[in-house]
This record gives structure tokens, sequence and C-alpha cells, in this order.
């Protein structure tokens, strides 16, 4: 038994060190195949999921260094904004929070002191982007002026329908953001060259 | 692995039985283990997503600003139909011609994503430049060209820069389109490495087009803006 033993010990400690958590989603999405092979960036993103029943969930990172701290400041200054004060224990808690959010900014406090996952995640209504009361905007612009160097990534399921991603893609680009990231899977494409010969 | 040695100290003239060099039970470690080892398996990401990039054109504010033109023998409109169809039409159109009544609109072909579809379409127009790509392709593989990575993707770009017979593409989505149509449109355009590609908004006659096309007429939808 001894080898075995050796063995797992082995491979428990190479995944222990290599492993990235999955992070659980509010939302499931299936991400549409592309064959850019280029990697997900690890910092300094902004990322908007859009769930096939047009909900929007906005998630950031803390930045390249955690004592960087962007996520609350983020959501400080959208607070800020809309006249409502985080606590410290709040921000924490958004801080620490590992997930997408989709929560309207005035029932923000509500989520962040409720301690029931469960709870939470069906308080996770989506993020309002109607012209009347766009959080979404307010959201971009203050991730923008905390982080400058944030890049948008989008992650859509495959059928999501077009116009609210269009929504979001115009919101992005009245903020001035007209780079973004698709989040897409891995397929191998070939392509012949007699089919070009043709 | 480990065992504890007992002394064995002969006492008195009694002799003992030999005792067994006692074991230290590994088993619920082992369990602790592949339990353990389970969890992490479930739980790591190993392959990361990936991203594909694409630079939306500006926004125009100014009012006095226009979109620049394109030429019209070298244009190509791709509208995204319902059900991953494919619609699409050669050059340009002028929208006075759409102010009849009734409308005279040029007919729509349709397509789908198959290789054989809109790829084969794209190729067949974007020909010349495709096979300087798939040739320099062609050199870095077999090792003709030794060059890093990015000075790679930086050639390529400078063969679509310089390429002037290609097709350039217009991109729309009808409203009944989907997330993942428009990625797909995106990855063709990769794949046939198109040079110029533009996502552009649908205008009010192409709807109306793809309504004719899909045998729905406008009863209530058809608004004129």
């Amino acid at each position: 038994m001894t080898p075995m033993v050796d063995l797992f010990s082995v491979v428990l400690t190479f995944l222990m060190l290599t492993t990235t958590m999955r992070q659980p989603e509010p939302a499931t999405v299936d991400t549409p195949f592309s064959i850019s092979e280029k990697p997900t960036l690890d910092f300094n993103t902004m990322t908007f999921l859009i769930s096939v029943d047009e909900k929007v969930f906005i998630n950031m990172d803390n930045g390249p260094d955690t004592l960087l701290k962007f996520r609350p400041k983020i959501l400080a200054e959208v607070g800020k904004n809309y006249g409502i004060e985080f606590t410290v224990e709040e921000q924490r808690e958004f801080e620490k929070y590992p997930s997408s959010i989709g929560i309207p900014i005035l029932k923000m406090k509500e989520f962040l002191n409720t301690k029931d996952n469960k709870v939470r995640d069906e308080m996770q209504e989506g993020i309002p982007i109607d012209s009347a009361d766009n959080q979404l905007a307010m959201w971009i612009l203050c991730a923008r002026t905390v982080n400058p160097n944030i890049q948008a990534s989008l992650k859509g399921d495959s059928k999501t329908p077009f116009p609210v991603v269009k929504k979001v893609l115009d919101i992005l680009q009245e903020k001035n953001v007209n780079r973004f990231n698709l989040i897409t899977s891995l397929e191998a494409a070939k392509i012949n060259l007699e089919e070009i010969q043709q | 692995m480990a065992e504890i040695i007992q002394d064995e100290k002969v006492k008195g003239g009694k002799k003992r039985a030999k005792k067994h060099a006692p074991h230290i039970d590994m088993t619920p470690m082992v369990d602790l283990m592949c339990l353990l080892i389970t969890f992490f398996m479930l739980t790591t990401a190993f392959s990361k997503a990936k991203v594909m990039e694409i630079v939306l054109p500006e926004k125009l504010k100014d009012p006095d600003q226009k979109a620049p033109a394109v030429v019209g023998s070298r244009t190509v409109n791709i509208i995204l139909g319902p059900d991953n169809k494919i619609f699409w039409y050669p050059a340009s159109v002028k929208p006075e011609e759409f102010n009849n009544n009734p409308p005279i609109l040029p007919p729509l072909n349709e397509t789908d994503f198959s290789a054989t579809g809109i790829r084969l379409l794209l190729l067949e127009r974007n020909r010349t430049l495709a096979r300087k790509i798939a040739d320099f392709n062609d050199q870095v593989v077999s090792g003709k060209i030794v060059l890093s990575p990015d000075s790679v993707r930086s050639s390529i770009s400078q063969l679509k820069k310089v390429d002037d017979t290609g097709p350039i593409v217009l991109i729309k989505a009808y409203k009944e389109a989907k997330y993942g149509n428009f990625v797909d449109i995106l990855d063709e355009m990769n794949i046939c490495g198109i040079a110029v590609f533009m996502f552009v908004d649908i205008t009010w006659y192409e709807e109306k087009m793809v309504e004719t096309a899909m045998g729905t007429a406008p009863a209530t939808t058809a608004s004129a803006n």
C-alpha cells in the first residue's frame, strides 16, 4: 500500500498547487466556439455575463495585487453616485464574493448582508440596462475610473438573443470602450486548400 | 512506512510469545486522500477559456462626421437571420430605391454556417489573400521561415493590410439572431482571413428584405425608421 499512498500524495500535491478553482456562475452559460487560441487575461478585466434569459451580470477582479482592492473601490464609487454608502464590512463582503453579480444597486446592501447563498442566488435579477435606469453604464464608468487599465470581456450563451448583446455593446461604446474580448471555447477548424482553389 | 520496532526485553525467565510489530492503520488516510483528489480533479479548470478579440468602430458622436464610404463592387452584406440562417447580398444599395411604393427589394441569398455555405462563399471571394496567408502559414509550419508567434501574427496582419482584392464584409444582425451566430460569423472572418469586415447596424429596408425572404409578411412590425 505504501507506493500507492506515495503516488496519491504526489498527485494530491500537484493538484493542490496547480488548481484554479472553477467559479460558480449565477447563470449557466454555454459559450460559443471559435478558433481563437488567445487565453483569457488574469487581471484587469471586467466580464459581462449575459444569460439566455437576458439578464446581465458583471464581474471584475481585484487587480494584479490583492492589496489594490479594486472591487470594493468600484463598489464604493458606484454607491457614491447613487447616494449609498457602504460600510467596511459590506465592502469586504463584496470583495470576497467569488462570482458575477447581477444586483440592482438599491438592493446591494440587502444582498451583501444576506448570509445564505441560496437566498443570494435568488436575489440575482440582473443589472438594469434600460436607458431610464442604466446602472450598467455607471458600473463601467466607475470601473474605468478606479482601474484605467481594465479591459472588457463578454461572456454570453450561444443562445442569448442578439439584441440584448447589442445593447450591452452599445452601452460600452457610449463609454468609449471599443475593444472587447469575447469569451469562447476552443474548436479546431481546418481550411482545405482545395476549397480555395475551386 | 512507519514501523515501530520495540525492544524486546526478556524479562525474567518467562518467555513471551513474539509480538507483531504494531502497524499504523493507513486506511482512513488513504480514504481521505482519495476524496481530496477527487474533489480537486472535479473543481480544477484545466483548460482556460479562450478569448476572441474584436474592435468595433467608434460611434459617430459628431453629427458632421460621416461613416467612411466603401467600394460597392467589393462589398458583401451578410445578415444574420433567425434559426441560424444567413442571408447575403452583394454590392451596396441605395436607400432611395426602397422609398418607392411598393419598395423594390433585391432578392437575398440564403446560406448557412457549414463549410460549404458561408465559408466557401467567402473563400471564393477572398481567394488571393487566403492563398497568401495559407502559403505563409505553410512556410512557417515547415520551418522555411522561423519567426516568433508575435511576428507571425503581425506578418499576417501586414498581408491583410496591403491586400486590395478581397471582399469588404458588412455584418448585420436581424433582431432574431442569436449571440452564437455573431461569434460564429466573426470566427468565419478569422478562418477565411478576411481583411476588412465591419459590424454595422441593420437598416429598415434590410429588415424588410429578411422578412420577405422568410415569408413572414410584416404586418405590424414594419416601421420605417
